[in-house]
């Protein structure tokens, strides 16, 4: 079903063997013209094939070094990886909770980066997620299409900040103005990091869930509103129903985002990893911690390097699960309608 | 009668309700970034000076200056561009113009979804494994240029994808019907017809790339440059000179990083100067983008 709605919508493109018999019946009446200019109409057309099937093979390798960056990506993450863990066992890595690689006496659990990496980006889903979804649905159910057409590009404004600036944001801006609310905060805490990720990741929630929402047919709002629904229970039984996996696809890349996001938590945030849950503590996240290492000296080859690695994987990984999510997703709902 | 009018009346109010509720949520996004732009301008408008722009970084906050960032920032996205956009256009006529609807080209496609995905701390470990270790590239403006080429090449792919499947289907049939050859199709149609799709991806790419703070600390970028690379062009015969390639450098996210993580906050000050630079230019290119996909939408009447 899904091939043939490709098909459908992009009709492929091949000059078939049909075509080429074209061409040459075409050729053909050239030469009763003149023989001179059939012979050199012939010879531009085999340069043409020929660069035809050269350009095929260079355009084919230019598309292939997509492929080829995710295997050095694969390859290079793991082969450090790899070392790292001819040092440390899987089971101190998994279980102690302590994260000093560098310190005299080293300790390598990874659950203070994890679990920072998990509050912050569950703080910025609680803002995200909410306010993405209540913005969508206005937008696709409530809003003009003239409001819609202002709305959106200036909200999708908030992803084309920077985010050093946002972290500059969080830091210097709504850490104070929450300490005012909450006189304990520390300096470094994960409440405001999250809290402005969440705003940045709102435009990635309503525009994508928008689009899944816009693209119900108008034939199941009708039928809503023939037997007296209004536009909220339209849309939370019938739209958003009918949506749910372009709306989950959504909510699942915000996810991906959230836990992939630097610079917001390794400025508000800060560097120190530590295992805690409290929101108003400052904790290195896994991205973090790789900040942190990058900017000191740590010669290549020591287990402060391969740490590195060992912390990008593990991001790689958990990151790569929820893409491959938001993917499965968002093809079902290109097949639905 | 009265309950109907009364149940009415109240689903009535329900809707008015989230209606302002919707309101609400976006104006919470629109205050923030209010607020963003407004606290830049308060704590940095006075120190954007033309003195700031072409001084270098220094120890103290008020001769310090964006020029190494600024020029830094400007080379690194002069490789970006040159290796990112012939490879995302090249990428993207072939998936659409070229390549047989097979498991190969459906497995490329998943590769570069996934890729959009990937955090960009991850392109920053890959090329300090690969670029700086392996090929020996050193934390250089190259290493920087391949990192963020290779980290919006989905984008230019994307955008080129959307750009080409708007062109109908006819305009190839037309041009494969005077005998020409896909390639032919391709360079004196395709591309012609989809050139300001293509150049809407181009500049929201390179205004992606432009921000990008993270895989460049992963790379090793310097924060205290005080000289700039070699210039490229020189007096003397051959003219060009590509040293530049292979000098340190910094550029203005990290510079901003750098400012932010010193506790006075002098230097927070000036931060925030160079964010509103680095704020302007990507906001910029963000509305330039925004305007030429307007311009495509009006005129597109296939």
């Amino acid at each position: 079903m899904s091939r043939l709605s490709i098909e459908l919508d992009y009709p492929s493109v091949h000059p078939s063997s049909a075509d080429q018999s074209f061409q040459a019946s075409a050729l053909e009446n050239d030469s009763q013209l003149g023989s001179g200019a059939a012979a050199l109409t012939r010879c531009d057309w085999k340069r043409a094939r020929l660069m035809d099937r050269l350009m095929g093979l260079i355009l084919g390798a230019c598309a292939s070094v997509s492929v080829l960056v995710t295997a050095a990506i694969v390859w290079i993450l793991f082969r450090e990886a790899f070392h790292f863990f001819e040092h440390v066992s899987l089971r101190e890595f998994l279980t102690s909770t302590e994260w000093t690689p560098l310190f005299a006496n080293p300790r390598y659990g990874i659950a203070p980066l994890a679990l920072a990496t998990a509050v912050t980006t569950f703080l910025a889903l609680l803002v995200a997620i909410p306010m993405g979804l209540v913005i969508a649905i206005y937008l696709s159910e409530y809003s003009g299409r003239r409001s819609r057409e202002i709305l959106k590009p200036t909200l999708e404004l908030l992803s084309a900040v920077p985010t050093v600036v946002f972290g500059y944001f969080a830091l210097l801006f709504v850490t104070p103005l929450l300490q005012r609310v909450y006189p304990s905060l520390g300096g470094f805490n994960m409440l405001s990091a999250g809290l402005v990720m969440g705003i940045m990741l709102i435009p990635y929630v309503s525009s994508l869930a928008e689009e899944a929402m816009h693209s119900v047919p108008m034939l199941l709002r009708e039928g809503a509103y023939a037997v007296g629904a209004n536009k909220l229970t339209t849309a939370v039984r019938v739209v958003i129903p009918a949506a749910l996996s372009g709306i989950g696809a959504a909510c699942v890349l915000a996810v991906s985002r959230a836990i992939g996001e630097t610079m917001i938590v390794a400025i508000a945030a800060g560097m120190q990893p530590k295992f805690t849950a409290n929101p108003a503590e400052g904790a290195a996240t896994l991205t973090a911690y790789i900040v942190e290492v990058c900017l000191g000296d740590t010669p290549h080859g020591s287990i402060g390097y391969q740490s590195l690695f060992a912390a990008g994987a593990t991001l790689f990984v958990m990151n790569l699960g929820f893409n491959m999510i938001a993917h499965y997703l968002r093809r079902r709902f290109r097949e639905e309608y | 009668m009265n309950d109907l009018k009364r149940m009415i009346a109240r689903r009535r109010r329900i809707d008015a309700i989230f209606r302002v509720a919707g309101i609400l949520c976006a104006a919470v996004g629109i205050l923030t970034i209010s607020a963003l732009l407004g606290f830049l301008v308060y704590k940095g408008v006075s120190h954007l000076t033309w003195s700031f722009l072409t001084a270098y970084p220094s120890r103290f906050a008020s001769k310090s200056g964006l020029l190494p960032a600024l020029v830094g920032s400007l080379l690194v996205m002069i490789v970006t561009a040159v290796l990112a956009v012939p490879l995302g256009i090249a990428a993207a006529v072939f998936l659409d113009e070229y390549a047989p609807k097979n498991r190969l080209s459906s497995f490329i496609e998943l590769n570069i979804a996934n890729l959009a995905g990937v955090p960009s701390i991850i392109y920053g470990l890959m090329a300090l494994g690969i670029c700086v270790y392996g090929f020996g590239l050193g934390r250089s403006i190259l290493t920087a240029g391949i990192t963020l080429a290779l980290l919006v090449l989905p984008i230019i792919i994307t955008a080129t994808r959307e750009a080409l499947r708007s062109i109908p289907q006819e305009l190839r049939e037309a041009s494969f019907a005077q005998g020409a050859t896909r390639w032919q199709t391709v360079w004196y149609h395709l591309l012609p017809s989809s050139l300001s799709g293509i150049a809407t991806g181009v500049i929201i790419a390179l205004s992606r790339a432009i921000g990008e703070t993270a895989p460049l600390i992963t790379i090793g970028a310097l924060s205290f440059i005080a000289f700039l690379p070699k210039s490229p062009l020189s007096a003397q015969p051959p003219y060009l000179s590509f040293e530049w390639l292979s000098s340190p450098f910094t550029v203005m996210p990290i510079q901003i990083f750098n400012w932010v993580s010193r506790p006075q906050s002098a230097f927070h000050e000036i931060a925030a100067a160079a964010a509103i630079v680095l704020i302007i230019l990507t906001l910029g290119l963000n509305a330039i983008a925004m305007v030429l996909r307007a311009r495509v939408r009006a005129r597109m009447q296939w």
